[in-house]
């Protein structure tokens, strides 16, 4: 088996405008089973962050516990990582980004990392509008455990097991729109096409953004019983809207017709261009997108692309009023006053 | 664009460029794999089975194979093939056994072989097992033709030489030595039942230009010159030297001059550098010798004094060129330079000779004298005479005349038995699965990353002083090894199987070099362009699947394709698959299935 990758890469491949090309963003091979929908999602992280000519450095990953929470070693080997322990991602998270709110936070995670273990501190993160992007590589088993249902498994799908799940689902993006979360996403590691575009406006956006990517466990959930396989995917999907991203200085050149197309602009100046497929959604009504999701669930569909952006999002940081200096940037006497300056707080609060 | 038809044995065979680009279509990378696993006598043998002259080209060879090399378009230089068959050849172990044994049962047929080159020597030896008599004829002592004339000992060592030209001649050939065939129509009255013609481009050019008549005693022709240095006609020459001529017969000749007593030898040459024809590594250890090479410089006139030649004038010029590419040289008008020679030597191209075969005999010649030929089967307009080699479509290389010589062969034998000439054998071909396990191949699939590794020289003062030294040492072991770990295995193909593939697009993600797509198909110039990198090498196919589930299809740029196996490991259905494809040029004698070797 290979463990190492060519470094040869194809000659007319360009460099982005901070000079790198695609491979810079790669990690090491992959140990995940072969066909894994997380490789796809790695991928298309990879894609993204070349497109948006990121500067590796300037982007934290983070993890949890589980087959999708390995994925950060097999993608942007040049930026920061942090692998923590079974479902405190977002809790590791949070701290990271109170410290220093100029990277990008980049979390990825699994439906048992998430909907299990993590519920309790992913629903804080969403509740607080914490500045990241937050992944579920959602196949709908445990696949590190041999492939048991997770919380995320539909009613009545059925794995290799051969037994049907006779529970409900947490619908994770259903879920977030409830709590409040200002960027919702739902994607296919099969459909790189929708999802690049999508990790990217992520990237930009100023808060919480939740990509539940439906990605088949090639293993132990790929059965054509399952609804997380990949014909079952490929046959029910719906998409709320075809997918642009256009970062801020690009001028934009796309013209749909009057009606069936919505422009998002983002905080810092880029836009998300979406030619509409659902015409009852707005991308900008938390109604309309609930509407949808309950509509598509009743079909039996998959409604992916973007569900609801809100615009105004502001995030955790401009709630606190926190100081725009990283900790790592500022020296002894700023992050200890001093024992005067505790009594006068303890004073005040008297 | 449709699906493509696998089964066509050229498209696999396109994969493998060295082997594609090879005339004689040598298995390079087999050979390769066998060299790395110290198996050098396998490695010869394949070469010998398809080349006939593995240690003479591992030396000499024009390479071909290099320039088509994949690694030259993910990196900068090809894998040093040519060495590395060199490889082979120095440390293979006895393979005289392994080579068909003569004597033959006779088939009762009678050949004559004109010319004792490759392109006979390879007829001789492809025809020989199946029972011929054939009678090689050569003017000079021994065999070999232009490969003992023409290359100076410095490159090829006659030890070589001998073994492998011998290695025919043992299997019961007839050979008329010193006996130079100057009559067609004589050869013709003989009993033979085909006549081959090998008689290379035996006629140098001459170059008359002001004064020649003069100096003729020290002006030479530079093929002739080294056929006399080679039989020990001569063994000195002017301290003074001049090369005229941009080609490897110049490069020969500068360098055979400074090992016999040229002490300032130059090369002119009247065309600029990038249009010389010399092979870029020749060119190379000329310079490595001292030897100055000077362009765009016309000679004018050869200058005598007292009757004696005392050097040239050369004029000053410049390359222009058409649109068409035309190149016409302009005087730039600078003032003629003088060089003082006591000799030159004229190496400005050589041409067929065919004075010896009478023109009323039915053997049509065309333009430049080159005889009529079918270019399939070497037959001549006189259907019981065939050509080959440099004597066929004019001056080319060695590897070339073995090439004509295999198919010439396969014509005789088909002639004789009264089969049409026009009946070709079909190429061997074998696709066959490597995989040994989940993920474990019977191929090193590891992409190493070295540069290509020079081949060291002997010291210049010890082969400057006697030109039976042999200026490159070849490859050790070690060094042969790593460059053999160089190679990317082209001919192990990505055998794509539609039905099995569930577009999970893990291939996609894994691939190196990007070479995978999957998208709506189309007309294959816009499909090109809209692939995950656009293949804008034309010269290199594209793989297209069947539809897939999805409607869209598979489609692989088969361009830098490292054949590292990721796709194949990455596929969870073996939908990719590493498939090791042997493509061989079937020789006559092994029409019935017959290999000589692994």
């Amino acid at each position: 088996m290979s463990y190492l990758k060519p470094l040869f890469h194809h000659p007319s491949l360009k460099e982005n405008k901070v000079g790198y090309v695609k491979a810079d963003y790669e990690g090491v091979i992959s140990t995940l089973c072969a066909g894994c929908g997380h490789d796809s999602i790695s991928g298309a992280i990879v894609q993204a962050c070349y497109e948006v000519s990121l500067e590796p450095h300037r982007l934290a990953k983070l993890s949890g516990i589980g087959c999708s929470s390995k994925t950060p070693t097999y993608f942007l080997s040049n930026s920061h990582g942090f692998n923590s322990v079974h479902g405190r991602m977002p809790s590791i998270t949070t701290g990271a980004n109170m410290a220093n709110k100029h990277l990008i936070y980049l979390g990825v995670s699994g439906d048992g990392d998430t909907a299990s273990i993590g519920m309790g501190q992913f629903v804080h993160a969403i509740r607080r509008n914490l500045n990241m992007v937050y992944i579920v590589m959602n196949n709908g088993c445990y696949g590190l455990t041999k492939g048991q249902d997770s919380a995320t498994a539909d009613f009545g799908s059925i794995s290799k097991t051969g037994e049907s799940n006779p529970y409900n689902g947490i619908d994770l993006a259903g879920l977030a729109l409830e709590l409040g979360a200002s960027f919702v996403g739902r994607s296919f590691s099969g459909d790189k096409s929708q999802l690049v575009p999508m990790i990217k406006a992520a990237m930009s956006h100023p808060g919480f953004a939740l990509l539940d990517v439906i990605s088949p466990c090639v293993t132990f959930n790929n059965n054509k019983e399952s609804t997380k396989s990949y014909s079952h995917v490929r046959a029910h999907i719906e998409s709320t809207s075809e997918f642009d991203f256009v970062p801020e200085e690009k001028a934009i050149e796309v013209d749909y017709a009057a009606g069936d197309s919505a422009e998002v602009e983002l905080f810092d100046g880029s836009k998300i261009l979406l030619s509409k497929l659902a015409p009852d959604w707005n991308p900008t009504d938390k109604f309309t997108a609930v509407n949808r999701l309950h509509e598509a669930k009743s079909n039996g569909q998959i409604l992916t692309g973007l569900l609801y952006i809100n615009p105004e999002s502001k995030d955790l940081h401009s709630m606190l009023n926190t100081s725009d200096k990283a900790f790592n940037a500022m020296d002894e006497t700023d992050l200890c006053p001093g024992s005067m300056e505790l009594e006068k707080i303890n004073q005040g609060l008297r | 664009m449709n699906p493509t038809n696998t089964k066509d044995p050229e498209y696999f065979h396109k994969v493998v460029d060295c082997q594609y680009a090879c005339p004689a279509h040598t298995p390079v990378p087999e050979y390769i794999r066998l060299i790395a696993a110290e198996r050098y006598t396998d490695a010869f043998m394949i070469n010998w089975e398809s080349n006939v002259f593995p240690g003479i080209l591992g030396r000499t060879c024009d390479r071909p194979c290099e320039p088509a090399c994949r690694r030259g378009r993910v990196e900068e230089e090809p894998v040093a093939i040519c060495r590395l068959k060199r490889v082979a050849a120095d440390n293979k172990g006895e393979v005289k056994h392994l080579m068909p044994q003569a004597p033959f049962p006779m088939n009762g047929k009678k050949i004559a072989l004109i010319g004792g080159g490759p392109a006979s020597l390879t007829v001789a030896r492809d025809l020989a097992p199946l029972g011929y008599e054939l009678h090689l004829f050569d003017e000079w002592i021994k065999g070999g033709g232009m490969m003992r004339t023409q290359i100076p000992a410095f490159r090829l060592p006659e030890s070589v030489l001998d073994e492998e030209v011998n290695y025919i001649l043992d299997m019961g050939i007839h050979t008329h030595f010193n006996t130079f065939v100057d009559s067609m129509k004589e050869v013709l009255s003989k009993d033979y039942d085909a006549i081959f013609v090998g008689t290379g481009a035996p006629k140098g050019r001459e170059l008359k230009i002001p004064g020649y008549e003069e100096a003729k005693d020290n002006i030479h022709i530079g093929i002739e010159y080294l056929a006399d240095v080679a039989f020990e006609h001569r063994d000195k020459i002017g301290k003074n030297v001049i090369v005229l001529g941009g080609g490897n017969t110049a490069m020969d000749c500068c360098r055979t001059s400074k090992r016999i007593g040229g002490e300032t030898v130059t090369v002119v040459v009247r065309s600029p550098r990038k249009d010389m024809k010399a092979s870029p590594w020749e060119i190379e250890d000329a310079e490595l010798e001292d030897i100055p090479i000077l362009n765009n410089m016309p000679p004018k006139e050869f200058v005598v004094e007292n009757g004696k030649l005392t050097g040239v004038i050369f004029g000053k010029v410049r390359a222009e060129y058409d649109e068409n590419g035309k190149r016409s040289l302009i005087p730039t008008g600078e003032p003629d330079e003088f060089i003082p020679a006591d000799d030159v030597i004229i190496a400005i191209g050589q041409d067929n000779a065919f004075p010896w075969i009478e023109r009323d005999l039915g053997i049509e010649f065309g333009k430049w004298d080159i005889p009529v030929l079918d270019k399939t089967t070497f037959q001549s307009t006189l259907p019981n005479v065939f050509f080959g080699g440099d004597a066929a479509f004019g001056p080319e290389n060695v590897i070339t005349a073995v090439a004509h010589g295999h198919q010439a062969a396969v014509s005789i034998h088909h002639f004789c038995q009264g089969i049409p000439v026009t009946e070709r054998l079909p190429p061997f071909t074998n696709l066959t699965s490597q995989k040994m396990g989940i993920h474990e191949w019977t191929y090193d699939n590891g992409i190493a990353h070295d540069l290509r590794y020079k081949v060291s020289h002997e010291e210049k003062k010890k082969s400057l002083a006697n030109r039976k030294v042999e200026v490159e040492l070849g490859f050790s072991e070690i060094e042969g090894f790593k460059e053999a770990q160089r190679c990317l295995n082209c001919d192990v193909q990505t055998v794509f199987t539609t039905s099995l593939c569930i577009e999970c697009d893990a291939c996609v993600d894994v691939c190196p070099t990007d070479c995978i797509t999957f998208t709506a198909n189309g007309e294959e110039e816009e499909l090109r362009k809209r692939l995950t990198v656009p293949a804008m090498n034309t010269t290199q196919d594209l793989y297209v699947s069947d539809v897939l589930p999805t409607t869209r299809v598979m489609i692989k740029d088969e361009d830098v394709c490292l054949h590292c196996g990721l796709c194949s490991e990455r596929c969870p259905t073996a939908a990719w698959d590493m498939q090791k494809y042997m493509y061989n040029v079937t020789k006559v004698y092994q029409k019935d299935g017959e290999k000589v070797c692994c």
